[in-house]
């Protein structure tokens, strides 16, 4: 101990007198020039949120759905799903790199349709990855690798906010189209198409197949197909990031509308799942990345790739998130029950936005809240500004993120 | 069909030589096969072995209603963090005490690894500096390589280790490559049971090499993928961690509950980090922070949730070191029997470096057409490199591999 305490002293010596700068040199830190790092724009909000010791306090900040009660809600799809992989007595085997081939090839399946003609000629990979952000992740060190065309990444503007600083540091370039209309707090359906018409060619685009995040803003089918037409015109590779199938419309089929229609329109897509929303399987980390090639060869030549970007960084993935997904995916029953869940989880989302609404107009506001009904998915994009959204948290205990995003999935019957 | 943009042709990649091996093993049909290829732990019997301990936990978690699936904080779990580095520094670790120890729960050891990688080469030896060296032991794991320059680093160097021909540490090499590095270099140090040598150095060695690392700058990232798998003792086989954190060291330790734990699948490591002080540390985590929130934004909850169980109550954890010493004890058996077999059928060399050596691997220091011999003639599949997993062998298959290996060591030169 007396060593310790006389070091210490060296050590604020050091810092007084230059002479001693030898033993301050010993005695310093190699992270002397470290900065403090921001917290997370979104989840640095439940971190705050924690703190707070208001008893009325909301957390409408992190998309994690809720119950009526305010609680986390387990699936009784997983739970059951869980029963059964307890019972088998599975071994802790490493999976392969690319995951668990049972969950690839469902979670390629719930994507595409089982029927999909990509599929059946085994023309694309999909390999497990740690959820959706893991998928994002593989994938943008996949197009810094591989993509011959200009590394530039178009997002919608806006998007949701680790997209950038992912493919940052992948090595790309964001830019941006025009996607949401503030006025309308709608879709600038005029805006996206100038902006996309514009886009060099073989550039990439990355689209939200559904559920908008953070604005809850949809294109419609007609509107989606002119988009893939403009997109084909220009030859741009797309990237779809979709994180809320089921959960936007209820039904999964509905909310895969959009992959489907630009593969069937010819468009060799990558894609990113997460089964973290849908599922509930936030902590387990399960997710999808998805390449569609020109045939069977070409796919496998991806796949090795893909496995030599993926071992340096964890190896192989973690089994039990996979696994449950997997049960439910390919155990009939299970399947019907979690379609029924997802269904439910996005009915009770729209009817919070009625109520909301409602609320919100008994409560005499007289602005227009059309949007909070008409937007689709967990959020809700209320057009608020930083500085309400500052006081809203300052004063009201109310947390969400300076975008003015409010999760829908997390309010209860008496906090709205 | 649309254009496709992919540089002309995206080539086969080839694939990771340990799963290839596996995967031949897996497809020859030869009845006595023997697989002492990839690092897993087998039971006598060949299969793989969920630890009791793990399986009675796994049932406490199934059964507790008040578990949900809610995404863990971006460092992980808490408890697991602060739980798995009192493991490998100990409990009253003065470094713990002053509050200058925190981690950061990845996926598994490699992501354990990643994470420290991508954070030096942000922050370490000045911004951005990928032309700082990292030096990996020559053998090493051959993932250290990919890790280190997939995170940007430019030079990734082999320091000098293993000395094919006395079959032992090369001590004089290591010390020398370590006075003659650009100061400020990066040193992977394997903790203990060195893969893929088997051979660690002695305490007195590691504090000379600890000596000439103090002096020369030098930083110290540890890799301790088998505490407590070595010698069945946790304390032990950490010495080396505890000794470098009581030298004043501020250094990275990359842990693997994958072995001890046998939670292989589940993904579960820990990067511990012990900084100078509070604020260095907390600085450091903060930035740790953002490069998880870019690589898979929070970690998984399962792995890390079975093995905070487990620490953290008293029955569990006595449970648990039982399980460990019960592996480590049969690879200690396996490495005496194959000894003695060896010798007793007058194969040519010496081969105490089987007992020697420690851990789960052991380079035999047959050559590669002794190994090709072993994998085409006799269907004993091991790594080119003359690497086989203990684990492989069985009392079953011993006197078969014994005899194949001295088949192979007569008969092919």
């Amino acid at each position: 101990m007396a060593l310790l305490k006389s070091s210490k002293m060296i050590y604020c010596l050091g810092n007084i007198s230059p002479s001693l700068g030898v033993l301050s040199t010993r005695n310093s830190s190699w992270w002397g020039g470290v900065q403090m790092g921001p917290p997370d724009p979104i989840l640095g909000v439940t971190e705050a949120f924690k703190k707070d010791t208001n008893p009325k306090k909301m957390n409408l900040g992190v998309g994690a759905y809720r119950d009526d009660q305010g609680k986390p809600f387990v699936l009784s799809c997983v739970r059951k799903a869980e029963a059964i992989i307890a019972a088998k007595q599975l071994d802790k085997e490493y999976l392969p790199i690319g995951g668990l081939a049972e969950f690839s090839k469902a979670c390629a399946q719930l994507a595409l349709g089982p029927e999909n003609e990509v599929l059946k000629s085994s023309r694309s990979v999909t390999v497990q990855t740690i959820s959706g952000t893991g998928s994002l992740r593989i994938g943008a060190n996949f197009l810094a690798r591989f993509h011959a065309g200009p590394h530039d990444v178009y997002l919608p503007k806006p998007s949701w906010g680790n997209h950038t600083p992912i493919f940052r540091d992948a090595g790309m370039q964001l830019k941006a189209y025009r996607y949401y209309e503030p006025s309308t707090c709608g879709f600038d359906f005029k805006g996206a198409l100038d902006d996309i018409s514009k886009i060099p060619e073989q550039s990439i685009i990355l689209l939200h197949a559904c559920a908008h995040n953070p604005t809850g803003v949809d294109p419609r089918p007609e509107q989606w197909k002119e988009i893939a037409d403009i997109v084909k015109k220009r030859n741009l590779l797309v990237f779809f990031d979709m994180a809320y199938q089921g959960f936007a419309s209820g039904d999964i089929d509905r909310d895969a509308w959009a992959v489907r229609h630009f593969i069937e329109n010819g468009h060799n897509i990558v894609l990113s799942q997460s089964f973290a929303k849908n599922m509930g399987l936030y902590g387990e980390r399960v997710g999808g990345f998805t390449v569609v090639c020109k045939d069977a060869e070409e796919a496998k030549r991806v796949e090795s790739q893909l496995k030599i970007l993926i071992r340096p960084i964890y190896s192989n993935p973690p089994v039990n998130g996979a696994r449950i997904a997997a049960t439910i995916l390919n155990t009939p029953e299970l399947r019907s029950l979690w379609l029924e869940e997802v269904h439910g989880m996005a009915n009770r989302i729209i009817k919070m936005r009625e109520q909301l609404v409602a609320g919100l107009k008994k409560n005499g506001s007289s602005h227009n809240w059309q949007h909070v009904i008409d937007q689709i998915g967990m959020f809700c994009f209320t057009g608020l500004k930083p500085e309400q959204v500052e006081r809203l948290t300052k004063e009201f205990s109310v947390y969400m993120t300076k975008d003015g995003r409010i999760s829908m999935a997390d309010d209860s019957n008496e906090q709205i | 069909m649309s254009q496709f943009f992919w540089v002309p042709e995206v080539p086969q990649a080839a694939p990771v030589a340990v799963f290839k091996l596996t995967q031949d093993f897996n497809n020859d049909q030869f009845p006595n096969k023997v697989n002492l290829g990839v690092g897993a732990y087998r039971t006598d019997e060949g299969q793989p072995w969920v630890l009791p301990v793990v399986k009675k936990v796994e049932k406490i978690i199934v059964h507790d209603d008040r578990l949900n699936h809610e995404y863990l904080p971006i460092l992980g779990l808490p408890e697991f963090r602060s739980s798995a580095s009192k493991i490998v520094l100990g409990d009253n670790s003065p470094a713990i005490l002053e509050n200058r120890v925190g981690a950061v729960q990845c996926l598994g050891g490699t992501g354990a690894l990643k994470i420290g990688a991508e954070f030096l080469r942000r922050f370490y030896n000045g911004s951005n500096n990928t032309k700082t060296p990292i030096y990996v032991s020559a053998p090493t794991w051959e993932n250290h390589n990919a890790v280190f320059s997939s995170a940007g680093f430019e030079d990734v160097r082999p320091y000098r280790y293993w000395d094919a021909e006395k079959r032992g540490l090369d001590l004089a090499g290591f010390l020398g490559d370590l006075e003659s590095c650009p100061e400020h270099s990066v040193f992977v140090l394997h903790a203990c049971a060195h893969n893929p040598t088997g051979t660690d150095p002695t305490q007195e060695q590691w504090k000379q090499i600890a000596e000439v690392m103090m002096r020369r700058k030098l930083f110290a990232f540890f890799d301790s993928a088998y505490q407590g798998f070595a010698s069945g003792s946790l304390e032990k086989d950490a010495w080396v961690v505890r000794y470098f954190v009581s030298s004043g060291f501020e250094m990275f330790c990359a842990q693997s509950f994958s072995k001890n734990f046998g939670l292989y699948n589940e993904r579960v490591g820990n990067l511990t980090v012990v900084a100078r002080d509070a604020d260095n540390l907390k600085r450091v985590l903060s930035q740790m922070e953002k490069v998880v929130r870019i690589t898979w934004s929070n970690p998984p909850s399962q792995g890390a949730r079975i093995v905070t169980i487990t620490l953290t109550s008293p029955e569990l954890f006595s449970e648990w070191q039982e399980n460990v010493k019960t592996m480590a004890n049969r690879v200690l058996l396996m490495r005496s029997q194959l000894k003695a077999k060896l010798q007793a059928l007058g194969t040519p060399g010496t081969w105490d470096h089987i007992t020697d050596q420690i851990g789960m691997f052991s380079f035999t220091g047959l050559n590669p057409k002794q190994v090709e011999y072993l994998v085409k003639e006799k269907h004993i599949y091991l790594m080119a490199s003359g690497r086989i997993n203990m684990c492989g062998l069985t009392t079953k298959n011993i006197d078969y591999v014994a005899e194949s290996i001295h088949e192979a060591v007569t008969k092919v030169q």
